[in-house]
């Protein structure tokens, strides 16, 4: 199902873990989704200086998060908002398509370590936006029958209310 | 690498005497069992000793077996049929919430078309309580269906009990018997069932060939309309192949299967016992006694199936998981939904589906190999990763 590259990023995460006393968090994602996906980054002279993950789903979002660490290390945080979804899904040479959208939030991950990091620096509290289908974007999602996606019915209601 | 099939839910390998007894219609033995001639004449005759062997295995009668191109189809022409057939007397079926997608979305499609229908309720085992079904009849009740054991979780339905509401009430009972006919003993005069689906392949056939149980008497419109085939109930030639696989492998499990019980019973008994007790924060899905002799349904807290399946496989190990990463449709098994099981924790699940080909041996291989895999996952997981801090500071 998954390419050699994703499997590999599978098999082989890099960066998994927590860094304590990061100067950035961020976290997309739900459970009932399936997928979460944390990242945590240490900054210095403006740069990723380190960048670890921890993810909860399945192989696509383990391989996703792994691959978005690797992007990142040593990267200006210009540079890292810079990388996208898609970016990511390029640099895993494609994904099975079903796993598009709720696996493929690392990057959206990543920037809200960012942007928590630069709200730190100016002295804000980041606040978590709420995970609506825009940033949860699960396939389900753009599925017009609401009962074919029960588990982001309220992500769904926002659309459909919209 | 030696594979080890934990999926016999997905497919049971085809014996090799049913391999054999289907190669002579794959070559030689190529004729229309509909032709008047003598190479149409011996297929139908064979094709008439594997319909006995079907229906023996049921305790039915011979014409009450029709063939169809599997589970799905049976299921779809039980309630299709019956449907159409009782236009006159009533417009509702009740059916349970935990249901094969072949029952499901045809029950879908019927309420589309305007038939009323009730799902009933399962308590947390997934069992379907036979006084909800008493309540749910009205006078417009037409059908009840509810399957005979679970697939995925392995809990066996009382299906008698529901089948004599049904009867009293005159009302028409199908059971969707593809998990249990051929694989623990199922008679249609025990079970009061007028329909019963079954496929070949849990038993050792091939896939693509099943067949439906018509209770002697029952209303039902053909689902597929041609030639005068299976009694004009179902048209078009038929899955010679198939069927004699079908029959053969019947044939044999009439002999074997106390024996296949007795294998696979203490190898699903350790794998339930002994993976709780290797992995912290595992459940068993379905209920402790009244289960399929080969089902283990569990889930992992804190870790997502898809990823626990693909490390098994690197190792060899084949399983399925109601995951909502792997079905097709993304979204987590509804029968776990339907049990109480969040969705988030369905996402942890393991399906180990044990047949003839299973051992002792496999089950260590398992015991070894599970528990490093789900720890290498949790160490990834934020869920894991937050629920030990919260122990940690009670």
């Amino acid at each position: 199902m998954y390419n050699e590259v994703v499997m590999d990023h599978f098999r082989n995460p890099r960066n998994v873990g927590e860094i304590p006393d990061a100067d950035g968090v961020g976290e997309v994602g739900n459970p009932a989704c399936g997928d979460i996906m944390a990242f945590y980054i240490k900054v210095k002279d403006d740069r990723i200086e380190d960048v670890k993950f921890q993810t909860f789903g399945c192989g696509a979002a383990i391989a996703v998060s792994s691959m978005v660490s690797e992007l990142a290390k040593g990267k200006t945080l210009d540079e890292a908002m810079k990388i996208t979804n898609k970016s990511v899904l390029e640099a895993l040479d494609g994904l099975p398509k079903k796993k598009h959208h709720c696996s493929n939030l690392g990057a959206d991950a990543l920037h809200r370590a960012i942007e928590d990091y630069r709200a730190k620096q100016a002295g804000r509290q980041f606040e978590r936006p709420e995970d609506g289908p825009e940033v949860c974007s699960c396939p389900v999602c753009d599925v017009e029958d609401p009962e074919e996606a029960p588990y982001c019915a309220t992500a769904c209601e926002r659309i459909s209310s919209k | 690498m030696r594979i080890i099939n934990m999926d016999h839910v997905a497919a049971c390998p085809i014996l090799p005497e049913v391999a054999d007894a289907m190669i002579p219609f794959l070559k030689e033995r190529f004729g229309n069992p509909s032709s008047m001639h003598s190479s149409g004449e011996q297929v139908s005759e064979a094709m008439e000793e594997a319909r006995r062997h079907v229906a023996a295995l049921i305790n039915a009668k011979d014409s009450e077996i029709v063939f169809t191109s599997g589970g799905t189809e049976a299921n779809n022409w039980a309630l299709k049929g019956v449907v159409m057939a009782s236009r006159a007397k009533g417009n509702h079926i009740i059916t349970s919430s935990i249901e094969h997608f072949s029952i499901m979305h045809c029950v879908k499609t019927l309420e589309k078309q305007g038939v009323e229908v009730t799902r009933l309720p399962v308590d947390q085992f997934g069992m379907v309580d036979p006084a909800d079904v008493k309540k749910a009849i009205t006078p417009q009740t037409v059908l009840i269906s509810v399957m005979h054991a679970n697939n995925e979780v392995g809990t066996i339905q009382p299906i008698q009990e529901i089948g004599k509401i049904a009867r009293e009430r005159n009302i028409l009972f199908h059971t969707d018997a593809v998990a249990t006919a051929g694989v623990i003993p199922v008679d249609v005069d025990k079970l009061n069932v007028d329909l019963l689906s079954l496929a070949a392949n849990p038993f050792y056939g091939p896939h693509g060939v099943g067949a439906l149980y018509i209770r002697k008497g029952t209303r039902i419109a053909p689902l597929l309309d041609g030639g005068i085939q299976e009694q004009g109930l179902r048209a078009g030639t038929e899955n010679i192949l198939g069927i004699i696989g079908m029959g053969k492998a019947a044939e044999i499990v009439a002999k074997e299967m106390h024996n296949r019980i007795a294998h696979v019973l203490p190898l699903r008994d350790r794998l339930k016992k002994e993976i709780p007790e290797a992995i912290p924060e595992v459940a068993l899905v379905g209920h402790p006694t009244e289960r399929l002799p080969g089902n283990v349904s569990v889930v992992v807290r804190y870790v997502e199936g898809e990823a626990m399946l693909l490390f098994l496989d690197m190792e060899g190990i084949q399983i399925a998981s109601g995951s909502a990463c792997i079905s097709r449709s993304l979204k987590v098994s509804h029968v776990m939904l339907a049990m109480g099981i969040d969705a988030g924790t369905a996402q942890g699940s393991l399906l180990f589906t044990l047949g003839v080909d299973n051992t002792n041996a496999d089950v260590d291989e398992v015991l070894k190999v599970l528990p490093s895999i789900v720890q290498r996952l949790r160490d990834m997981s934020p869920l894991y990763k937050r629920s030990v801090r919260l122990k940690e500071t009670g």
